[in-house]
């Protein structure tokens, strides 16, 4: 797919503005033996929530099927990750039958009844024009709830998630030109006198907003991931730390008589 | 008189019981079936004692159906030249005598010691440095002595090392040896003709094992240490080198950098292409080279998380800190409230996080001077070697007040002071030290105002 994309309005783009286009060579196992031209100095992230949301059957739990689960990689936003996961493999315990899952579109979700809590690995498979690697995840099934506040309730179910984020340090033009105002890609603020390519994309991700997870019938126990809340936390941190070193210093410059050194990186080097 | 005489008992039952009691007392004498009377002994069995094996526990030897008689034969011993008869005990069954040659002759092993003529001598074997006589007495010794070679030394007439006499040896008996086979492909597989012997090598080899031999402790210790920082160097700079590759397994990074891994820190050997080296050996290194070095492997990895992310350039920033250093970090992450891993690692939070920790390692970094610098203050003030009257420069300002502080002092948060203060003695430990001569100084001042 990448090897057709050099038709000569191009490489005049490239011809304007060398900086940002700039050639890798693929050498290996694609199909295609062309280069694929990257942006550099752009770097795309994907924020994902994986996890698992356990409910337990109750009345209908039998010894071997006690809980209801499903397993799932959604956006942080539930957004749409189709467009850049081609497809989710999951592997199971295993004491299930074909332990082996592939989900070929999203959601990204599987869902299963057993009794046991086991380790559920989840690998992510990319399309081809964004990455030819996949990536590993691992998540434990969490069936039972942390309290042991009596009976198990089959209203309220046991949810871990875990938040994260796909970089792709280098993403090609072609992948670029697709996610770049797509909701489910963050994209950094591009340098100046970018010039969007004129790209269109050769597959478009058809039946918009299928594959996203905002009216999931499981979206209402998603978990909340707020940065705003670490940030705070971690800025607050920052500003004690700051203050004590600032105190510091100023003792050690008293103790030695000598001018206080604001060199941040000096304290690195005595020890 | 005698009771049994009032009772009318008859006399005659004094010899019975005598009997009856002399008896037992022979049958722990005799010797028991089943094991011989030596082993017997060893238990100490044979005195009139209890005897503290039980005879039906032990072994019985299967009853055999061949009879065996021990007979006094001559013999005679093939591995002897003469052809001298001697005798020896020989157990024979149901009256035949056993077969075979002596038993202890199948181990007359000798070398083959090469025999040359004179022509072979002249025509291949001659050298400058050994004259004939010589090298035949070598050769004698070598078949008394079974090429052993420091006898063979020992007993030469004139004085040769070891090294010469084996470099003769071993070149006569290749010459020989080559110039005897029909062709020469069929010796050059003996390991004679394939490597041959090496006078300057095994010269270098025994003293360099004399040295290792002698080494005393100490240097024992330095060499360790030499080949310790050597191995890191070679590893660091492989993996430096291998992190330039574009061709990386991103697999294995991602899977065992997942925030739901109970694993931590599990580096299996792919990462180690990525993975900056710990051991910085030059002192000029700093913290701002792994970092931009491990910035430069990720840019080079197709596609990673974000926490994997931040868990290589955490330990580029602390690749200079030691474990305690690092946990301590930790310990003071936690006072602060932070979680050591994010739970949101965005772009944003992973940066505050890296400049969190870095900054705590200044703090820390700070703390163990202005420590160092009390001890050594303190250490001037208990004036063993100077009498410096200035000390009150250094006092109270240095501080008091400010010396209680440590990084898990009541200022971070409230929570938990019970549990900070048990803490407290670990990293603060130094800490208590500065502070008795604090103590001790207006005593002192006391003693010299005097």
């Amino acid at each position: 797919m990448q090897g057709e994309n050099h038709p000569d309005p191009q490489d005049s783009v490239s011809a304007a503005k060398p900086q940002h286009l700039n050639f890798i060579n693929i050498t290996d196992d694609s199909e295609n033996k062309g280069t694929i031209k990257r942006h550099k100095d752009i770097e795309l992230s994907v924020p994902i929530v994986y996890g698992t949301m356990a409910f337990y059957l109750g009345r209908k739990a039998s010894e071997s099927q006690s809980h209801k689960w499903t397993v799932y990689v959604r956006g942080a936003t539930n957004e749409d990750l189709g467009v850049v996961i081609n497809r989710v493999v999951f592997q199971l315990h295993p004491s299930f039958n074909n332990p082996t899952r592939v989900v070929e579109s999203p959601p990204f979700e599987l869902t299963e009844c057993g009794w046991g809590e086991f380790e559920i690995g989840i690998t992510l498979f990319f399309h081809s024009d964004v990455c030819d690697k996949q990536l590993d995840l691992f998540h434990h099934l969490k069936l039972y709830p942390e309290s042991e506040s009596g009976p198990q309730t089959t209203k309220k179910p046991v949810v871990v998630e875990t938040y994260n984020e796909i970089v792709f340090p280098e993403p090609s033009e072609g992948f670029f030109a697709r996610v770049f105002d797509h909701p489910a890609v963050i994209v950094p603020r591009l340098p100046a006198g970018f010039r969007m390519p004129t790209i269109t994309p050769l597959y478009i991700m058809n039946e918009q907003g299928k594959g996203e997870t905002k009216n999931h019938p499981l979206s209402q126990w998603y978990l909340n991931f707020s940065e705003a809340d670490e940030l705070l936390k971690l800025a607050a941190a920052r500003q004690q730390v700051q203050a004590h070193i600032v105190k510091l210093r100023r003792q050690l410059s008293l103790m030695s008589g000598l001018p206080e050194s604001s060199n941040p990186s000096s304290g690195y080097e005595c020890i | 008189m005698d009771a049994k005489d009032i009772l009318g008992l008859p006399k005659t039952q004094l010899p019975l019981t005598q009997d009856k009691k002399s008896r037992p007392q022979k049958e722990p004498q005799r010797k028991p079936d089943g094991i011989s009377r030596e082993v017997y002994a060893l238990t100490g069995g044979l005195a009139p004692l209890m005897p503290s094996i039980d005879v039906s526990q032990l072994k019985k030897r299967p009853p055999s159906d061949e009879k065996i008689t021990w007979q006094w034969l001559p013999f005679t011993n093939s591995a002897r030249k003469d052809d001298l008869q001697l005798y020896h005990w020989v157990r024979v069954v149901n009256g035949i005598p056993p077969t075979g040659d002596y038993s202890f002759a199948k181990y007359n092993k000798s070398v083959d010691v090469v025999k040359y003529t004179n022509e072979e001598y002249e025509k291949y074997l001659t050298d400058p440095t050994w004259t004939k006589e010589e090298t035949d007495q070598l050769f004698d010794l070598c078949e008394r002595f079974d090429l052993r070679f420091i006898i063979i030394a020992d007993r030469f007439p004139s004085s040769r090392s070891v090294e010469e006499l084996k470099d003769r040896y071993y070149s006569v008996s290749r010459a020989i040896m080559i110039a005897r086979a029909p062709s020469p492909g069929d010796v050059s597989g003996h390991p004679l003709v394939k490597e041959p012997y090496n006078v300057s090598q095994e010269k270098e080899r025994k003293r360099a094992l004399s040295m290792v031999l002698s080494q005393t402790k100490q240097q024992e210790r330095k060499d360790a240490e030499v080949l310790a920082e050597a191995k890191r160097i070679a590893e660091s700079r492989k993996a430096a080198r291998a992190a330039e590759e574009p061709e990386l397994p991103v697999t294995s990074h991602a899977g065992s950098e997942s925030a739901d891994r109970a694993v931590l820190g599990d580096t299996v050997s792919p990462s180690l292409n990525v993975q900056l080296p710990a051991a910085v050996v030059a002192p000029s290194t700093s913290i701002m080279a792994d970092s931009a070095s491990t910035l430069a492997s990720l840019r080079m990895l197709k596609v990673y998380l974000r926490t994997y992310a931040l868990e290589q350039m955490v330990q580029a920033a602390s690749s200079s800190a030691g474990l305690r250093t690092i946990k301590r970090v930790e310990q003071t992450l936690q006072d602060l409230g932070v979680n050591l891993k994010p739970k949101v690692p965005t772009k944003a939070v992973c940066a505050e996080h890296l400049e969190l920790r870095k900054e705590i390692l200044t703090l820390l970094n700070l703390q163990k001077q202005l420590q160092y610098k009390e001890a050594e203050g303190s250490s001037y003030r208990d004036g063993s070697y100077i009498d410096t009257p200035g000390t009150p420069k250094r006092s109270q300002r240095g501080g008091d007040q400010d010396r209680t502080f440590v990084p898990d002092s009541v200022s971070f948060g409230g929570d938990r002071v019970g549990k900070r203060d048990q803490k407290r003695k670990g990293p603060g430990r130094l800490s208590e030290a500065p502070s008795s001569p604090a103590h001790k100084r207006p005593r002192k001042m006391k003693a010299s105002d005097l």
